[in-house]
């Protein structure tokens, strides 16, 4: 204790009950529940709390331990408050007050000691008690280490993970009976970790057995200064290390490849439309970015329709951006396109005309502005496998829908009567047409199918980016590369050019950066079609 | 070339084609789309008696007869005569007026000339695209990027005119080498681009994707700052060319009659190329490719020329716009600039050069007069105009206008 208590006479008996406490607590190991702890009263609150307004962060860390240790029933929320930056005192005042919301100027606050509202303050009218790295990682150690002896499994878990490269020789004794006391497998594993991270620092050779392919940064930076140091584990340590680190390469080649996946599951989306309309009917359809672009406006008005409401908005425009476009799109064979047959460079200039009336249209009836489409809270976050691997939960959903939608369309070509049609149609007009089939109307309809996808597409980006009248100009060029990389006409050709394109891109960025790897896939891909015009897969027969 | 040995092989290799597209119509992917007339065309090329029997000696077109040819369009038909005439008259009215005091009614700004001179590097652009699209059948979704190229390199030069470049770009200092390559970066890029798609017979919508692409990726290139060409802001403060400033009205009007007489230049030698032989062997692989290569044309050196020359005259278009609007930066590279000059050559008529001029300057007056006065609407417009011209106006303004005319003689 120091003399900065001693000249405060009046706290020295309080203090000295924490003491008292805190030796009481270690004794019998932490493990007394909150229940058999007994409150405190106000005027003990208040000086526990008085302690920490100084401007000495060794004493403040001292004021920060005593309260771990104290009896008080607030101490968490305190330690949480102070570590957040939202503990503060009163300027002219004896009240502790905790921050509830800081993002204005006039911040609502509650009374620290009894939490009840007690109105507002600014920066002017409260001193925030100020922290420094190395309390912050103090608090986080004591905030995990009261989190450990009560709180359900997953806050235990989370607690343990914060304490790993916390423990020190003080919290060393009831870490340790933290653990022995832990039902969970897990969060024992997790203390055991923590602690075998200490025993390592001390130098015990054995407990880096422990550690051998934990995926934890600070293990693995912890683990690198031993390596790197003259110590007696430093070699053991570097086969640790190097196991550590094989095994996270692998993790990340992993998270590369659903990046990759994911970023390719959006070509295929944009470019499984085209691959209807162009590789099928032979119609280039500049628009179709434009298409993908109402699919994601129309996420976006039904979203608007139904507030608060994001999940049921969500898979309402499923079929509403599906019908939106598939509309438009038949609007667009009906007037423009059913009268270029047979001239793809007029109906590139047609449709690509159209597709900036559609912008225009968009950039006028709404504004040029995005908007953002929120996303439902099961898209939200992301599902964290280990330390190393986390896949974002709209990426994943992105990637599933692709496959679903994938899978749609093909079982729509192979099983239906109108894919059976759009089958016949494509090889052979004239016979079709001869065999009863109605040509124009199966124009129709497969133009609209794949003006539908391109909808889809739309509602699936509306997830990943800000909606706006740009959206689908930049997946124009990228979704006829991929079409004409897979080979034209050919859904499985698409689906497998667009993964690897998406991955292929992955792979690159972290070499030579974001644009350059466009540019090299471009490039690539311009190459492979001079190679090999005919796609990945090329069709088999007489394809005409 | 020889007389005899590349025909041979160009026979050979036509025949080997035939063979494959027999078994497997692996070649015939190209033409998918292209609609009925060219693949009738090309099954009707099958023939029944061999080859060599055929078809007699095919002639080398490095052999281009310069003699008179009574099958031959002359070189100065009513049409390239009224437009040189109008191109010379305009360009004097214009530097005339110019010329005129403030006070007069009549005079020209200097900013107006600026901007007629700005018209005059997109007809030469305009021109450089029909030139492919009009006569070879090649739709270049991405001449923005040679006119680009020329016009980065004429950046170049006159950045250096202020501060000395850096490490590769230092020789651009000097005109003769900057003019150089104003010539041969674009020609250069064509080249290798044509090359790798012509020999792989890469035609139709196909082409036009992969020139899209090229221009996109290079767009993305230059918006790097990495490629030491100003990044995103592109190249900008340009003050002096030749030694002479860029901001007096003397530079503005020679810069005028430059792109002028650029235009007018490049307007002779299209007609030249197109009256040409070469030019008859362009339009036939035009409508029936197949049977001109099966008649022993290299028809992948004829389109690799024609690319070439036409990338190289966007080039220069780029050099000559570039000091006159001061500032040239990637977005002249987006596709949708490429895009915008097929639209001027369709408005104005395919494979009427004249047509291409017309329709860069009206597309363009359009422009100007719209996006100040209604800036919203102007992409309904343009739009508007892609649809129009390709469903109601397949033979844009000149195909309007050779109709009247041939209306009138019949009445007459």
């Amino acid at each position: 204790m120091t003399s900065m208590v001693m000249d405060k006479g009046p706290r020295l008996y309080r203090r000295s009950i924490a003491i008292l406490l805190a030796c009481l607590l270690t004794a019998c190991g932490v493990c007394v529940g909150q229940n058999a702890m007994a409150a405190i009263d106000e005027p003990e609150a208040r000086a526990l709390l008085e302690a920490l307004d100084t401007n000495d962060f060794q004493a403040k860390g001292e004021a920060a331990q005593a309260i771990a240790e104290s009896s008080a029933e607030q101490k968490t929320r305190w330690l949480q408050a102070l570590l957040d930056g939202r503990l503060g005192k009163q300027r002219r005042g004896e009240n502790f007050y905790i921050v509830t919301d800081d993002s204005g100027r006039e911040w609502p606050i509650i009374d620290a000691i009894t939490f009840e509202d007690a109105g507002t303050g600014s920066r002017r009218t409260l001193d925030i008690f100020r922290i420094n790295n190395n309390l912050r990682g103090q608090l986080q150690g004591l905030i995990a280490s009261l989190t450990l002896s009560d709180g359900d499994e997953a806050s235990r878990l989370a607690a343990a993970q914060r304490l790993v490269g916390e423990v020190d020789a003080a919290s060393v004794d009831s870490v340790r009976a933290n653990r022995d006391q832990e039902e969970s497998p897990t969060v024992r594993h997790q203390l055991d970790v923590a602690l075998a991270l200490y025993a390592v620092e001390q130098g015990d050779a054995e407990a880096l057995e422990t550690l051998r392919g934990n995926l934890d940064t600070r293990v693995r930076n912890t683990l690198a200064d031993i390596a790197a140091g003259d110590s007696a584990l430093a070699a053991r340590a570097q086969s640790v290390l190097d196991g550590i680190e094989s095994k996270r390469a692998w993790y990340d080649r992993a998270q590369t490849l659903f990046f990759g996946l994911s970023a390719g599951s959006i070509l295929v989306l944009a470019a499984i439309g085209l691959a209807i309309t162009f590789g099928v009917m032979g119609v280039i359809n500049m628009a179709h970015g434009e298409l993908i672009m109402i699919g994601a406006y129309t996420t976006w008005l039904i979203q608007q329709a139904l507030p608060g409401q994001p999940g049921l908005a969500l898979l309402l425009s499923i079929p509403g951006g599906f019908l939106v476009a598939a509309a438009f799109g038949v609007v667009i064979e009906r007037t423009v396109i059913r009268f270029l047959k047979g001239r793809p460079l007029e109906t590139l200039l047609a449709t690509f005309g159209l597709s900036l009336i559609l912008q225009q249209l968009v950039r006028t009836l709404f504004s040029p502005l995005n908007r953002r489409v929120t996303s439902p809270d099961w898209l939200q976050g992301a599902w964290q496998i280990n330390e190393a691997l986390s896949l974002t939960l709209n990426r994943l959903g992105v990637l599933i829908f692709c496959l679903a939608v994938f899978a749609a369309l093909w079982a729509l070509m192979r099983y239906t009567r109108l894919g059976l049609e759009v089958r016949a149609v494509t090889q052979n007009r004239a016979m079709a047409r001869a065999m009863g089939v109605r040509a124009t109307r199966v124009d129709m309809l497969t133009f609209g199918l794949g003006a539908g996808v391109a909808g889809l597409a739309g509602v699936a980006l509306s997830q990943l980016t800000n909606v706006g009248p740009n959206l689908g100009q930049g997946y124009i060029v990228d979704s006829f590369l991929v079409v004409v990389f897979g080979g034209v006409g050919n859904l499985w050709g698409t689906l497998v050019a667009g993964m690897s394109l998406g991955v292929i891109n992955q792979i690159l960025q972290p070499w030579v950066g974001a644009v350059l790897a466009k540019i090299l896939v471009l490039i690539g891909v311009i190459l492979f079609i001079q190679k090999r015009p005919q796609g990945i897969f090329a069709p088999k027969g007489r394809v005409s | 070339m020889k007389a005899d040995s590349p025909t041979k092989e160009a026979l050979n290799k036509s025949a080997s084609g035939m063979r494959r597209k027999a078994h497997g119509a692996q070649k015939t992917r190209h033409n998918m789309g292209l609609g009925e007339s060219s693949s009738t065309a090309q099954r009707s090329d099958s023939p029944a008696q061999p080859f060599k029997q055929c078809f007699p000696k095919a002639k080398s077109l490095m052999s281009i007869p310069t003699g008179a040819d009574r099958s031959r369009q002359a070189f100065l038909s009513r049409s390239t005569l009224i437009t040189s005439v109008v191109l010379v008259i305009g360009m004097a009215a214009v530097v005339i007026l110019n010329a005129l005091p403030a006070s007069s009614p009549l005079h020209v700004s200097a900013a107006t000339v600026a901007l007629l001179g700005k018209y005059f590097t997109y007809m030469l652009l305009a021109l450089a695209v029909d030139l492919i699209w009009g006569y070879l059948g090649i739709l270049s979704l991405g001449h923005g990027a040679f006119f680009a190229l020329g016009g980065y390199a004429m950046g170049l030069y006159l950045t250096a005119q202020n501060a000395p470049l850096q490490g590769w770009q230092a020789p651009l200092e000097f005109f003769p080498v900057a003019a150089l390559a104003i010539v041969l970066t674009p020609g250069l890029l064509a080249l290798v681009f044509g090359w790798l798609a012509f020999r792989s017979r890469v035609t139709g919508v196909y082409f036009s994707i992969i020139t899209q692409a090229l221009t996109f990726a290079l767009m993305l290139a230059f918006n790097r700052n990495e490629m030491g060409m100003g990044g995103s802001t592109g190249l900008t403060r340009f003050y002096e060319l030749l030694g002479f400033s860029l901001a007096s009205d003397g530079m503005t009007v020679a810069l005028f009659i430059a792109s002028g007489v650029a235009v007018l230049l490049a307007f002779w030698l299209c007609r030249m190329i197109t009256v040409s032989r070469l030019g008859r062997v362009c339009v036939a692989t035009r409508d029936a490719e197949a049977r001109v290569r099966f008649l022993g044309y290299r028809v992948d050196h004829v389109k690799l020329a024609l690319f070439v020359v036409s990338a190289m005259i966007a080039g220069i278009a780029g050099a000559l716009y570039v000091p006159q609007v001061g500032i040239i930066n990637p977005s002249t590279f987006a596709p949708l600039f490429s895009i915008e000059v097929v639209v001027w050559v369709a408005l104005g008529g395919r494979a009427t050069l004249y047509g291409a001029l017309l329709g860069a300057l009206v597309v363009n007056y359009l422009k100007t007069l719209l996006t100040g006065a209604v800036p919203d609407a102007w992409l309904f417009i343009l739009g508007g105009l892609f649809v129009l011209v390709t469903m109601a106006l397949p033979q844009g303004i000149a195909g309007l206008l050779a109709q009247r005319r041939r209306r009138r003689e019949v009445s007459a």
